[in-house]
Formats: structure tokens, C-alpha cells, sequence
């Protein structure tokens, strides 16, 4: 009797070879899809979803495009994943990273074809990954000292982060907010502080970092529209019926004149709550959950400025910013801190109205309004604008840098051609396949700007080959030139993701030898 | 299909449905099992050793594993074959006796199989041939006991299960830094151990995983680590000294279990229970603060009232927090969980030195470390790494490592391994087969050389040759009478396992055979198998 019956109906196995094959051609046809997106003259992407309306996203952003894949191949899967983790974890590299496995995954597939065994490859990527590691920290700059200088790191990485983004015509204005923002961050890594609004309208040249916090939030009618010394209470509290909590209690009357006597206890009671926190000396109240009109009109009574349903991080944020803590109960109000601001008023961008805060207590939160032509360019300016934040908010904590433009590959690839010569064995195959790979990053760089990708390589080759050259591919001129003078800065930080992660995930690929597909869980017909 | 006949001819019917079920009998289902019970070690095969490649497995949503580890393979694997499911949980219970050695059981079975179908064809009962296997078996466990040598470590010095732990991991796709996390899981071991009594709770000992970072960032915390934060974005992030109240009850109203009603029919009432309500909060509150807690760890929900009167009497809490988590946080600090308000003490307080929560990446992710607890026997490995498959891997990977460690310190007897253990097994049963008068004889010889395929799918593994090396092994343990000599699958150039560090737990290794042997008995005994047709 034959045995191909060990697994379910619909479940498959691939071994060997074609396994091998499978996961190669998944994760290579995944980096050649994010491959031309590279680099300050790498092109767009639209994604159309397949959900309802059909929204259309248009990116550069490697992390984006691929979360948005719907992929069945599981070596793509792995590349997907990595990407993502770049993005959570350092915000920039997405598409280099992946990149860069596609390419350790193709040099593999070459020397796997010539009988070279997939763990003498994965033994000399290793040495190869930490050789390069090595080079880059031998030629990291750190200018944490000088703040100035330091300032000056930042911008340039800024505006090499941008550059290959929809931001990149205005680039330094860019650059200028992004490290403005995270300077006000003093070093903590929580971009939620950052608050970034979208308004259309204008062009992206509009856009603006705001010192104080804007609230995308209408003030109540009747209430003062401007408040200058402004005492703000952040509350977190039911201000609608501001029910019984004790499970079970219910009203239960036989009368009418009986409701209306709770009624009127009910609205006693709001009103006392109100008269509470009225009692805290404030002249802004701003409430997470919804005010109903009753007790607002209590508040314009008062003269007091009352906003509603603001969402939870805009609280937190409010409260950040203030210097006030959240509220819930109002019957000490000595003790509750309160937040102060300078000003509050009513502005208009565009045709919103928006609660401006100004002249805040702690600087810690600030806002970014960004204008643009269309939704679909401020979500991307969105994008662009987070993946320079999240660098920034990296570098400010580990403020090595180093050159960009194809400069660290070059330098990375130098040292471990070096490495391969001295190595004895077949590793050395393996370690030389790496070098190439990570050539293969300014040759794309240089492929996706129209540039003569074999003859700019060849001539960077050669200026690496003296010890300490800061040569990189300049797209804009569209020759090989000083990284350096052009200022095109990149974190150390994110080529040490890009390298570290791209090799493991080559190198989880690589060891696969066999793919074993569950049957899929068949949905249930609820017809 | 068999059919009864009565004294009339006509046909019986003896199984309901008797035409829908497919039968197969005598040596054909000896044979169709033996096959299947091959097909999932020769599965397994390629990943058995150092330089074994791993599996990628589709699970039927779609998601990926990518693993080395036997039972992990086996257990996503969806089989549908009786047989299969066998080898299935032979690895399993292989996992949970000891943890390890899960690929290594079934590419024995499947090599115990695979000798008994050559002797079927010789024409040897299978009874005789499952006899001969409990007989072998006995004898390959029994000389393992004497090679057995006893391994010397204490808690000043642990290098030696260092080295075994890294073992174990260099099998996995960890083995870049196996040195560190061998050392983490055996810090972690010893941390939790009873060396007494020689036990080792696992359970005390919780494996986080967190994507980003690198696998090196991998830590052991000293103390618990919970992914949750603070209830109130105010409160403060660091505490020292922490006095922390345990608490399984809300900060809500109270809900009794048996129903009721509270009537409100007139405004003194509603006056009243709204007083109360309010009261009944600050009561909660100012109880916890009498106690003296400087902590509160919840595993239900706060009010935002509670929420606010906690953050205002400078009480820091955690909400949703695990009911593990907080079993763990309560042996860790020394605490008790304390069900209701009315029932906290300062006795029942735990105490650590430090909690603190600590974000992490661009996200906002943040963690709790309760850390320098009272009682510090319970620990947390932290894991980082460059994906959710890896960490996952990882995880699994240091379960292995910390369950080798435990076995060492409960019995601290060790083999060697590299196939070292299994070569000098096959001599000595083939040695004592000639001893056996009868059928069996052959049964016990073809253990012997079944035990050889271990080692053998090691050499293959690892691209030496295998017969060749195999059998340069062999003679070299008989020549020299040391049965130390293994493969060496890392190109190292000596295949003295002493001298390589190669080692497994004796109970590992015997309850290996012994499992494997079992199951295989188990598969040569069945000679009819029924089973319902396409439907």
C-alpha cells in the first residue's frame, strides 16, 4: 500500500532542491518589488486595496508597501516580517533591508547551484556580517560632545532620510522641523509627543512645527474664544448622565412627579460636579470623554473654555505639554495639579478650526501641521516625516553616524573582500558572495537615478581602495563624490539593523530544506 | 475484505458499514504502518545535528514556523495517518519527560522500524521481533548506566553545564551566540533551583519574547518582567523599594455573585448611594495606602475614578495584569495575592528593590521590570531578536537548554554525545546478541544496527561521509576501548567528545531508546488495520 497518505488532503511538501528553490524565488521576487524604491531617486508605488472604495495609497516606504502585500510564499513572509521589525524598531531601512536579504539570498542561490553547502554559506555570511560590523566601527563619527555639530549630524540625516522621500524638494525645511521636534523630546524615544496634523490644502511648503499643542477640536459656542494665562484641568470623566456605578441599582418610581424629582437630583448633581471642578480656579476645562450640553452650558456660564472628546493620546499629550495630570475626581481641588499655558485661542488652518495652545509650561510635545495638495501626498509626507523622526529619535541615543550615498557598503565590502582572501576554505566563496551583495546596494542606488550603475561602482571601487576616502554615489550630480562635503549623513544605528537582520533572515531562509504546508482551514458556509 | 459465512452461506455482516471501510491484514498493515512510521523520521532526518537544516511550516492560516526542533515540526505538521500521529507523540512525550533529544527518538524509531521490515521479510514473527528489541533495549540501557560517567559542578561552578547547554543549542539556529544564552539558561536554572532536593520548577522561570534588537540584547532579569505599564500616564515610572499589594479584585463597585436589585425610588436614595459610591472608592484606595503599599498590581480594571484617586494619593498600580504574571510576581516578592480590600496586611505586601518601566523601538512599547524581589527565585529571560519567527525559535531553543540543565541537576550523570553514545550501545548489543540462543538473536542484532543510523544521519548531516566515518569510529572504540569517540560534525578535527565538550544526560538518552523501542513494539503488534474508506 502506498504511503503518500501521512499528511491532511490539502497539505504539501516540498523538499530539498525545490524547497530551496521556492523560498529563493519568494524572497527574491519580494526585494525586486521594493528594489527600484531605493535610493533619493527611487520611484513610488501605488497600492490599491481590496477592501471597499478601493483607497489608493501612494509610497516610497518599503515597510508600507510590503505590510500591505498579500503574500502565500513563506520565504517572502520572512522578508516581510524583517521589514517591519526594521520599522518598529529604528523607523528607517526598510527597503534597504530587504534589499540587501534578497541579495545574500541570490549570491546563495549561485553558490548552491556551484554544490557549495547551504551551512559552509551561512558559516562564512557570519564571519562576513561581523567583519563588516567591525569595518563600520572602526569608521563611526560621534560628535555627541559638541552640540552644535551635533545638531548639524542630525540635519544631514535628516535631510539624506528625506531626500529619497516625496518631502525631498523641501527638504531642509523638513529636516529643520523634524529635528527642532526631537530636540524638544530631550532624548526620550516616545514619538507619540509628536503629534503630526494633517490639513489639506496649501502646499507642502506650509507645513509648520507649532512650539505649543494644537487640538483638532472645535471650542463650544458661547465660550470664550481666547484665553490668555489660561488654567487648564485635563480631566478624564463621565460629564454625559454620570451614572450610578454600583451594579444593579436601578430607578424604579411610581410616580411622576417622582422622575422628575430624580431628574432633578440627577442635575443636581451635575451641577455639583461642574461647581467642583469650577472650584479648582480654572478657565479651560478639556474633557477625554463627551459633555453634554447641559453641563456645557454650566461651563460658558462660567466663562470657562470646555472642549470635549479629545482622544486619549491627545490627553496625554495635553497633559505632557501643560504640566497638568489627568483628573477623574474634583473634591480636592488644592492638590490637583493644574496645567498652565499662556494662550489659548481659536485659529484656522485652512478651513478647520483648530485649538491652538500656546506659551505651554514643559516644551516636551509639540505639534506638526502638515499642508499639502491631497490626501494621498500628506499621508506620504506623514510617512516620510515618522521615518525621520523615529532616525533621529535613534540617533539622539546613539549618536554615532556615519557617511551615506553607497559609502558604508563600499566601506563594509572592501573589508570583507579582505576577509575572504585571508579565509582558507570554502567559506571564503561565501564570504566574497557577500561583499557583492552588499555592492549591490549602490549599484541599485545608482540603477534607480539612470546613472551608469557598472561604471559609477567600478570608479567608487577604486576611490575605496585608498584608506579612509568618503566617497559615495551623488545622485544630483550623477557622479561618484565626497559624502562628506555633500553632507549626506546616515545613522550608524540603522546600517547595523539593515546589515544584522538582513543576514539573519538570509540566514533562517537558507536553512530550510523542507516546506510543509498545512491544509488551509477551510471557512465555514454559513449560507 | 474477510467475510463470515453462517451455516447457510450466506454472507455476515461483522463491521457496520463493513463495504465503506478499508481493512488491511496481517503482514501487508505491518508493512504499510512500518513505511509510514519511516516517511516521518526520514522527515525529520535532515535536521538531526548541528549542521541539520531546518523546516519552514505553513500552518493552515497562513502563518510561518521555521524550526529545528522535532516536536515543534511534528506538532505543525497536520498529519493524518494513525501511524504518523504515533511518531507524533512519541516526540512529544519525549518533550515533555526531558525536553530534548525529540529528533533524535524518532529518527531512532524510524530506524528501529526499518531494520524490523527486513527481518519481517525474513520471515520472523514480529512478536519475536518485538521481543528481541525489549531484550536489546535493556541491554543498550544497562550499558549506558555503566559508560555513564558523573558530572561535577556546583554553583560557584557551572561551566560545565555551560557546555552542555551548548551542546544542545548548537543545533539550533541560535548557535551564534549559543555561548551567551547557554549561560543565560543556566544562570537562570541555578537561580531557580533547589540543589537540596535536587528540583527544578521550570514553571518559575518565564521566557519573554520582544521583536527588535538584536539576539544578543537577550538578558536574564533577575525578577519579573510584564508587559503591561502603568495605569495612569502620570504616574511615576521608577519606584525603589517597592512594597507592592497583589490584588485579584477590582477597583470597581462591588458585584456580588448572587442577584440583586438596588431600587432607587426617591432622591434621599439616590443622594445616599451615590455618597456611598463615591466613599467605597476612597475606601479601596486609603486601604491599600494604610497597608503601606507603594504598589498596586491588579488583575482586573480600575475605574478612571479609582484610576484618578490612585495617581492622586501617589499610588502607582498595573492594571490586566496575568494571572501567571501575578502568581510569579507573588513568589518573586515574597507577597501573597490577596482576593478582597478587607483582607490586606503589610504582611501580605511583596517587596522589591526596584520596578521601573522601560520602552522600547520607535513604537510605544513599554515593559515592567520588577526587579532585586525579596525572593528571588523566580527569573525571566528576555528575549530579543531580529523577528517574530526567530524569537519564537529562541524561545524554544532556551526551553531545550533549560530543561538539559534541570535533567543535569537532577541526576547528574552524562553520555557522550555526537553520536559517541549510540556507537558504543550498538557494539555492546551486538556484542551480547551472540549471546542469545534463538530467533531473537536477529532481532537484537538488527537494534544494533539501527542504533548505528543516528550517528550515521549525523555524518550525513554534516556532509562527511557517512559509512566511511561511521565506520573509522567504530573501530576506533573497539581498538581503544573508550567510548568517547564520536562524529565530529564540526570540522574540529578530533572526534574525542571529551575534548570537544559534546555531552547529553544519561536519562535523555535512555529514555530515547526506551521510548523509541516502545513505540515500535507497539507499531509491530498491530496486524489489522480498519479505517473508514473516502467518504
Amino acid at each position: 500500500m502506498p504511503i503518500d497518505k501521512i499528511f491532511k488532503d490539502d497539505a504539501s511538501e516540498e523538499k530539498g532542491e525545490r524547497a530551496r528553490m521556492a523560498s529563493f524565488i519568494g524572497a527574491m521576487a519580494v526585494a525586486d518589488l521594493v528594489k527600484s524604491t531605493l535610493g533619493p531617486k527611487g520611484m513610488d508605488k501605488i497600492l490599491q486595496s481590496t477592501g471597499r472604495g478601493h483607497s489608493v495609497t501612494v509610497t516610497n516606504d518599503g515597510a508600507t508597501i510590503l505590510k500591505s502585500l498579500h503574500i502565500d510564499n513563506p520565504a517572502a513572509k520572512v522578508l516581510v516580517d524583517i521589514s517591519k521589525v526594521q520599522d518598529d524598531e529604528v523607523g528607517d531601512g526598510t527597503t534597504s533591508v530587504v534589499v540587501l536579504a534578497g541579495e545574500l539570498l541570490r549570491e546563495a542561490e549561485k553558490l548552491v547551484t556551484s554544490k557549495i553547502h547551504p551551512m559552509t554559506i551561512i558559516a562564512g555570511y557570519r564571519m562576513a556580517a561581523e567583519c563588516a560590523r567591525e569595518a563600520l566601527l572602526k569608521r563611526v563619527m560621534d560628535n555627541k560632545e559638541n552640540a552644535e555639530k551635533f545638531r548639524s549630524d542630525l540635519m544631514k540625516i535628516a535631510m539624506t532620510t528625506l531626500c529619497s522621500k516625496i518631502l525631498s524638494q523641501d527638504k531642509e525645511h523638513f529636516a529643520e522641523m523634524a529635528v527642532d521636534a526631537i530636540f524638544r523630546l530631550k532624548g526620550s524615544t516616545n514619538l507619540e509627543s509628536i503629534q503630526i496634523i494633517k490639513k489639506p490644502g496649501g502646499s507642502l511648503r506650509d507645513s509648520f512645527l507649532d512650539e505649543g499643542f494644537i487640538l483638532d477640536k472645535k471650542i463650544g459656542i458661547g465660550q470664550p474664544k481666547r484665553i490668555e494665562n489660561a488654567k487648564i484641568l485635563v480631566a478624564n470623566t463621565a460629564m454625559d448622565t454620570d451614572k450610578v456605578k454600583i451594579y444593579g441599582a436601578r430607578v424604579r418610581v411610581d410616580s411622576m412627579t417622582k422622575v422628575a424629582e430624580i431628574e432633578g437630583a440627577e442635575k443636581e448633581k451635575m451641577k455639583d460636579k461642574v461647581n467642583k471642578i469650577l472650584a479648582h480656579g480654572i478657565n479651560c476645562f478639556v474633557n477625554r470623554q463627551l459633555i453634554y450640553n447641559f453641563p456645557e452650558e454650566l461651563f460658558a456660564d462660567a466663562g470657562v473654555l470646555a472642549i470635549e472628546h479629545a482622544d486619549f493620546e491627545g490627553i496625554e499629550r495635553l497633559g505632557l505639554v501643560t504640566g497638568g495630570e489627568i483628573a477623574s475626581t474634583f473634591d480636592n481641588p488644592e492638590s490637583v495639579k493644574l496645567g498652565h499655558c499662556k494662550l489659548i485661542e481659536e485659529i484656522m488652518i485652512g478651513e478647520d478650526k483648530l485649538i491652538h495652545f500656546s506659551g505651554v509650561a514643559m516644551g516636551q510635545a509639540c505639534s506638526i501641521v502638515l499642508r499639502g495638495a491631497s490626501h494621498h501626498v500628506l499621508d506620504e509626507a506623514e510617512r516620510s516625516l515618522h521615518d525621520a523622526l523615529c532616525v533621529l529619535s535613534q540617533t539622539v541615543n546613539d549618536s554615532r553616524v556615519l557617511l551615506g550615498g553607497g559609502w558604508p557598503e563600499m566601506v563594509m565590502a572592501k573589508e570583507v573582500d579582505e576577509l575572504a582572501r585571508k579565509t582558507a576554505g570554502k567559506k571564503s566563496h561565501a564570504i566574497e558572495a557577500f561583499s557583492r551583495a552588499l555592492v549591490a546596494i549602490p549599484t541599485t542606488i545608482a540603477d534607480n537615478a539612470g546613472l551608469d550603475s557598472a561604471e559609477l561602482v567600478a570608479q567608487l571601487r577604486a576611490k575605496h581602495h585608498n584608506e579612509g576616502c568618503n566617497a559615495g554615489i551623488d545622485v544630483i550630480s550623477g557622479a561618484v563624490g565626497d559624502m562628506e562635503e555633500r553632507g549626506i549623513y546616515e545613522a550608524f544605528k540603522v546600517k547595523q539593523a539593515v546589515l544584522l537582520s538582513a543576514t539573519e533572515a538570509a540566514e533562517m531562509i537558507l536553512r530550510v530544506d523542507e516546506i510543509i504546508t498545512c491544509a488551509p482551514r477551510r471557512r465555514e458556509d454559513r449560507m | 475484505m474477510a467475510l463470515a459465512f453462517d451455516e447457510f452461506g450466506r454472507p455476515f455482516i461483522i463491521l457496520r458499514e463493513q463495504d465503506q471501510k478499508t481493512r488491511l491484514r496481517g503482514i501487508d498493515a505491518q508493512k504499510a504502518n512500518i513505511a509510514a512510521g519511516k516517511a516521518v523520521a526520514r522527515i525529520l532526518r535532515s535536521s538531526l545535528g548541528p549542521k541539520g537544516m531546518d523546516k519552514m511550516l505553513q500552518g493552515p492560516d497562513g502563518d510561518v514556523t521555521i524550526s529545528n526542533d522535532g516536536a515543534t515540526i511534528l506538532e505543525q505538521m497536520d498529519v493524518d495517518n494513525q501511524i504518523a500521529k504515533l511518531m507524533v507523540e512519541l516526540s512529544r512525550s519525549q518533550d515533555y519527560e526531558i525536553g530534548d533529544g525529540t529528533t533524535g527518538v524518532v529518527v531512532m524509531a524510524g530506524a528501529l522500524l526499518e531494520q524490523a521490515e527486513r527481518q519481517l521479510d525474513r520471515g520472523i514473527h514480529p512478536i519475536r521481533i518485538a521481543e528481541g528489541y525489549e531484550m536489546a533495549s535493556r541491554v543498550a540501557v544497562e550499558h549506558l548506566e555503566r559508560i555513564a560517567q558523573k558530572f561535577e559542578f556546583d554553583v560557584n561552578n557551572y561551566e560545565p553545564l555551560v557546555q552542555t547547554c551548548m551542546t544542545t543549542l548548537s543545533s539550533k539556529i541560535v548557535n551564534r551566540c549559543k555561548r551567551s544564552l547557554a549561560e543565560i539558561a543556566v544562570k537562570a536554572v541555578l537561580a531557580v533551583a533547589d540543589l537540596e532536593r535536587r528540583d527544578v520548577n521550570l514553571d518559575l522561570i518565564k521566557v519573554e519574547g520582544k521583536v527588535g534588537g538584536k539576539l544578543e540584547d537577550t538578558e536574564l532579569i533577575y525578577g519579573i518582567l510584564v508587559d503591561k505599564d502603568m495605569s495612569h500616564p502620570q504616574m511615576p515610572k521608577q519606584i525603589e523599594d517597592a512594597h507592592i499589594a497583589i490584588l485579584t479584585c477590582p477597583f470597581e463597585p462591588p458585584k456580588p455573585k448572587t442577584k440583586h436589585k438596588v431600587d432607587i425610588d426617591t432622591v434621599e436614595k439616590f443622594e445616599t448611594l451615590r455618597k456611598q459610591e463615591q466613599q467605597y472608592f476612597d475606601e479601596m484606595v486609603q486601604k491599600c495606602k494604610d497597608v503601606g503599599a507603594t504598589l498596586v498590581i491588579c488583575q482586573w480594571g480600575f475605574d478612571d475614578e479609582a484610576n484618578h484617586l490612585l495617581m492622586h494619593r501617589n499610588l502607582p498600580a498595573v492594571r490586566w495584569v496575568g494571572g501567571v504574571e501575578l502568581e510569579l510576581i507573588a513568589i518573586a516578592t515574597g507577597g501573597r495575592i490577596v482576593p478582597r480590600f478587607q483582607e490586606l496586611t503589610p504582611e501580605k505586601l511583596g517587596k522589591a528593590g526596584m520596578v521601573r518601566e522601560k520602552s522600547f523601538g520607535t513604537t510605544k512599547e513599554r515593559m515592567l521590570y520588577i526587579e532585586h524581589c525579596a525572593n528571588s527565585k523566580a527569573v525571566t529571560i528576555f528575549i530579543r531578536g531580529g523577528n517574530k519567527m526567530m524569537i519564537e525559535e529562541t524561545k524554544r531553543s532556551i526551553h531545550d537548554a533549560l530543561c538539559v540543565a534541570r535533567n543535569l541537576i537532577r541526576n547528574n550523570s552524562i553520555v557522550y554525545g555526537g553520536g559517541a553514545a549510540e556507537i558504543t550501545c550498538s557494539l555492546a548489543v551486538d556484542a551480547a546478541a551472540d549471546k542469545y540462543p534463538g530467533v531473537e538473536q536477529y532481532a537484537i542484532r538488527a537494534f544494533a544496527e539501527a542504533l548505528d543510523s543516528v550517528p550515521m544521519a549525523l555524518a550525513e548531516n554534516s556532509g562527511l561521509q557517512p559509512i566511511e566515518t561511521l565506520s573509522a569510529v567504530k573501530s576506533q572504540q573497539i581498538k581503544e576501548n573508550i567510548p568517547f569517540y564520536g562524529i565530529d560534525c564540526n570540522d574540529v578535527g578530533t572526534n574525542d567528545m571529551r575534548e570537544q565538550n559534546v555531552f547529553e544526560t544519561l536519562i535523555g538518552k535512555q529514555q530515547q531508546i526506551l521510548l523509541a523501542t516502545q513505540v515500535v513494539k507497539m507499531i509491530l503488534k498491530i496486524d489489522d488495520v480498519i479505517s473508514n474508506s473516502e467518504y
